[in-house]
This record gives structure tokens, C-alpha cells and sequence, in this order.
């Protein structure tokens, strides 16, 4: 009831202002708290949504920072700021209307046919002229999709840390929040043939986890492991990370970041159902996370007789990712366990690439990519929506598309400007090579 | 004179500090150290692959003092950093042909 009262209070003031102009100078847009609340708390949850978002490519800068060598930490710093950056410009030139075309599309289901670069409503927009009225500002929704794209690069970023050229990687990411991240994303979020054919992705375990790690996959398959990772018997050398410090940072910030992203991506906030549910959704993605924390830190206990930070902190985030295609219909504890079985998926993940030779600095290939299928998956055991069949289809024809679209354009970068830093360069660190400039000038390696 | 040269365990450095000055030794030089010897390193797990730990830490200390006295530093450092683990360390004992003090120009012993 206290609650109840509360709101009847706040709304009876923002009704307040619009009676007194209204006098002066006739008809001016006021406030309507019947109907503009939905607006306004929908617009509201994408933006705060959005800034939490935003707040992951701080966590992913301080997770790879750290779990590179103190000789890479620069350039590993600087490719996340520039990529997000050029996530921001492209994702607003290109990527926006090529991901919701809203209807109108040159090849139906597949392909927008809006091109060109996005546009917000005008200053001071009134609820006649807004661009949706009954849903949310359109500036909210930019900014919050944004964000997504830019959590897309980010991803391949830290696979393939410590040996890739700045440029060319970058040149990478532009194609990738452009074009290959917007395409597929439209065919599930844009209204296009995987939605229509009744596919579930909440906020992205496929359309944007997995899409980084199939884009982070072909690149650290072209690109090859660092010198000295595997010996030519095939053993793997472990490489550790020179700040563990940073790297837990970076993983509670993108948990905390997690929320928006789950929680905003309920995409709407203006009704009792609505909000209650994005609360369940804030509930769910902390204990998944928890759940792959404690599978990663058991796990590694038994397995190797100590726990092993990196792993629960990729445990973590194979926990988020896991339940990031369903943060609305498990219970608690169905969460706990989705959370737990990608952290466990995650803790055998690592050493099966290393088996296979791929070198993945950071982990992002089991977190993304390998609990993103896993959570893609897991949608079917709480939500009587989704297909098996259907899911599968939808995590085959990204995974193609996603995988060999990259590979062609790594390819194509390796073949003419070169991804990959000279041996010398890369034994002496990037950040020295590159750029010129250390993350530690204080610190002399003695 | 004599130069004791001890490898130690490091969480021992403090107790041997205090038992050597409490028999009247008045300096000593530290160093951080790694090393091996019958230990010879241990296996380690990072992101489920095994690596070996080939140098350990150690801290080495120095120092020096009149013949007289250096079979008690000896022990006293033996006695102070033994666990009966392997990797307890070892001690040399060389000869020292002449010391200085930089502040007074003090030599051999009038210096230590």
C-alpha cells in the first residue's frame, strides 16, 4: 500500500507543472502520468540499462589488461578503448538500421533495407511527434543497442591478445559492428527469419556472446598461438597473467554490467508486470554468475588439487553468458545450475583448445562462444516456447555465417596488410614495438 | 675475518635477523634471491596446464665477521632457519683479506 501511495504522489507531480504553463501559453506538451509513464520507464531502463552495458568495456579492458604480461598491457588497453570507439561511430553510421529495419527489408527476413546512419527524435520531442509513443524514446534505444554491438568486439579482443597488429584488428572490429554483428542480430532482434521461425535469444547468449567468440575463433585459428605457447611436442606452456588484481576487477565489472544487459534487455519497464519480472531477471543473472564461480572453484580443486582464480573468474562469465539467452523464466535455482554447468563447461573448455592448439589469451572462446551455445541451448528446459530443433537451427546458421564471414575477411587482412607482429616485436612486447610506450616505466624487468 | 654467505628460506629472514643480532653481529647484507639445489623446483597448474617452477625464492644473506667469531653465526643461522624440510638452504664460509669502514677509515676488524 505504501507503495501504492508513493507512486499516486509522484505522479500527481509531474501533472503539477503542466497545469500552471497551460495557462500562459495555451497548449504546450505536458506531462500525461496515465500514459507517458510507460514511455518514460521504458526510455528510463534503457538508459540505465545502456550506461550499466557501457560499463562492461571497462571490465573487459581490466580483465584483459590483466591477464596479459605487463610488456602487452598498453596495446591491450588502447585496442579496447579504440574499439569501442569505432564500435560507437559505425554501429550509429551502419549498424543500426541495417538491425532494425523495422519491416522494411530488401531481401525479406534477411536483409534491411534501410540504409544509412541512424537518426534520434528531434529536441524536446512531444508524445505526438515521439517516433513510438506507446514504447520508448528512440535515443534510449540506440544507446542501450549500441552497447550491445560494442560487448560483441570486445569479445575478440582479448583471444587474440599479445601477437595481433593494432590496425588491422581494428579494421576488423569496424566490419564486424557494421555489418557482420548488425546482420545476424537483425534476423533475430531486427523481426527476421529466426525470430519468425520462433527462435529465443533474451539478451544474447547467441546473437551477441557467441557471435564474438565465432568472430574470435576464426581470428586466433588464422592468426596462430604466441611464440612459446605450445612446445613442438605438443605440450601447452602456460603464459599467466601479470595482474590478477585487475583481471577480478574487470570480471565483477562486467557483472555488475550484466545486469543492464540482461535486466535492460527485457525492454520494458512501464507496467507492475514488466518491472517485476526485469527484477527476477537482476536475480537470476547474479546467481548464474555465482553458480559458475563455485562449479569453476570446486572444480578446480579436484581436478589440478588448487583453485585456480582465472578459472572462477572465466566461471563466472561463462555463468552470465549461460543464462543471458534466459534470464526471465528459470527459478532461482534452475539459474544456479544453468550458471554452473557453463562454468564447468568453461574449466574443461580451456585446456581442450589449448589441446587443439588455439590460443585464446583470455578465455573468451569457452566463455563466449562455448556457454553461449550452452545457454542457447539450456533456454529450452524453463521456457515451453522454445524449440530444441529451432534453437539448434538458429546456433548453426549464426555460427556459419558468423565464422566463415570472419575467416574470409581475417584471411584477407593476413593475406594483404598482415595481422600478425614480426617474432622480434613480439617477444620484445607490443606495447614497446607499437607504441612506444610502456604500462609500467617505473618497473624495470631486472 | 670471515664472509658467511646463507641461503634461507624467506619466512626465516626475521628470526635470523634477531638471533644474529642477539649474539652481537651488527650488519648484515639481504639480497631476494632464486635458485635451485636439491629441491630443484616443483610443478605448478596454470588454466589446466602443468609448468615447472625451476628457481625458488630464497633470500641470501652476507656477512661479515671476525674470524673468532664465525662458527657462532654458523650455527646460530643453522640452528634459526631449520625446518627438516628440503630447501632449508645452505652456508659458505669464505676468507675475507680486508675491510673498510667508509666513514672513519677504519680497517679489518676495527671496521666490521
Amino acid at each position: 500500500m505504501k507503495t501504492l501511495t508513493k507512486l499516486g504522489l509522484a505522479a500527481a507531480l509531474i501533472a503539477a507543472p503542466s497545469l500552471g504553463l497551460a495557462q500562459d501559453d495555451g497548449p504546450v506538451p505536458g506531462v500525461n502520468a496515465a500514459t507517458d509513464s510507460v514511455f518514460i520507464f521504458n526510455s528510463l531502463l534503457f538508459l540505465i540499462g545502456g550506461f550499466l552495458v557501457f560499463w562492461m568495456a571497462a571490465g573487459f579492458a581490466m580483465l584483459e589488461a590483466g591477464l596479459v604480461r605487463a610488456k602487452n598491457v598498453t596495446m591491450q588497453l588502447t585496442k579496447n578503448i579504440a574499439l569501442f570507439s569505432f564500435a560507437a561511430i559505425f554501429y550509429y553510421l551502419i549498424g543500426y538500421n541495417l538491425m532494425y529495419p523495422l519491416g522494411t527489408w530488401a531481401i525479406d527476413g534477411i536483409l534491411s533495407g534501410v540504409w544509412g546512419p541512424g537518426v534520434l527524435e528531434a529536441v524536446g520531442v512531444t508524445a505526438d511527434a515521439a517516433d513510438d509513443y506507446g514504447y520508448a524514446s528512440t535515443g534510449s534505444d540506440f544507446f542501450f543497442q549500441l552497447m550491445f554491438c560494442a560487448a560483441t568486439a570486445s569479445i575478440v579482443s582479448g583471444a587474440l591478445a599479445e601477437r595481433i597488429k593494432l590496425w588491422p584488428f581494428l579494421i576488423f572490429t569496424v566490419i564486424l559492428t557494421s555489418i557482420i554483428y548488425p546482420l545476424q542480430a537483425s534476423w533475430k532482434w531486427g523481426g527476421g527469419f529466426l525470430d519468425a521461425m520462433g527462435f529465443l535469444d533474451f539478451a544474447g547468449s547467441t546473437v551477441v556472446h557467441s557471435v564474438g567468440g565465432w568472430a574470435a575463433l576464426a581470428g586466433a585459428l588464422i592468426l596462430g598461438p604466441r611464440i612459446g605457447k605450445y612446445t613442438k611436442d605438443g605440450k601447452t606452456v602456460p603464459i599467466p597473467g601479470h595482474n590478477l588484481a585487475l583481471a577480478t576487477l574487470g570480471t565483477f565489472i562486467l557483472w555488475l554490467g550484466w545486469f543492464g544487459f540482461n535486466g535492460g534487455s527485457q525492454l520494458a519497464m512501464g507496467t507492475v508486470g514488466d518491472v517485476a519480472d526485469v527484477s527476477r531477471i537482476f536475480a537470476n543473472t547474479n546467481t548464474a554468475a555465482a553458480g559458475g564461480a563455485i562449479a569453476a572453484l570446486i572444480l578446480t580443486q579436484v581436478l589440478y588439487k588448487k583453485p585456480d582464480l582465472t578459472m572462477v573468474l572465466n566461471g563466472a562469465l561463462g555463468g552470465l553468458v549461460s543464462i543471458t539467452a534466459e534470464p526471465l523464466t528459470p527459478t532461482l535455482g534452475a539459474a544456479t545450475l544453468i550458471g554452473a554447468v557453463g562454468g564447468v563447461i568453461v574449466v574443461f573448455a580451456v585446456p581442450f583448445l589449448d589441446k587443439l592448439k588455439i590460443d585464446d589469451v583470455v578465455g573468451a572462446i569457452p566463455v563466449h562462444l562455448f556457454a553461449g551455445v550452452w545457454g542457447t541451448i539450456a533456454v529450452v528446459f524453463t521456457n515451453g516456447d522454445a524449440s530444441l530443433g529451432t534453437q539448434l537451427y538458429s546456433i548453426i546458421v549464426v555460427g556459419i555465417f558468423v565464422f566463415v564471414v570472419s575467416s574470409v575477411i581475417w584471411f584477407i587482412l593476413k593475406t594483404t596488410v598482415g595481422i600478425r607482429v614480426g617474432e622480434e616485436e613480439e617477444i620484445n612486447g607490443l606495447d614497446m614495438a607499437e607504441l612506444g610506450m610502456e604500462a609500467y616505466p617505473e618497473f624495470s624487468k631486472g | 675475518m670471515k664472509l658467511i654467505i646463507a641461503t634461507i628460506k624467506p619466512f626465516k629472514l626475521e628470526e635470523v635477523r634477531e638471533a644474529l643480532t642477539g649474539i652481537g653481529v651488527r650488519g648484515m647484507m639481504v639480497t631476494e634471491i632464486k635458485g635451485f639445489g636439491s629441491q630443484s623446483g616443483h610443478t605448478e597448474i596454470y588454466r589446466g596446464a602443468e609448468y615447472a617452477v625451476n628457481f625458488v625464492p630464497k633470500i641470501k644473506l652476507e656477512i661479515v665477521v671476525s674470524a673468532a667469531m664465525a662458527d657462532q653465526v654458523v650455527e646460530t643461522i643453522t640452528s634459526t632457519a631449520q625446518t627438516g624440510k628440503i630447501g632449508d638452504g645452505k652456508i659458505f664460509v669464505l676468507d675475507v683479506a680486508q675491510a673498510v669502514r667508509v666513514r672513519t677509515g677504519e680497517t679489518n676488524d676495527d671496521a666490521l
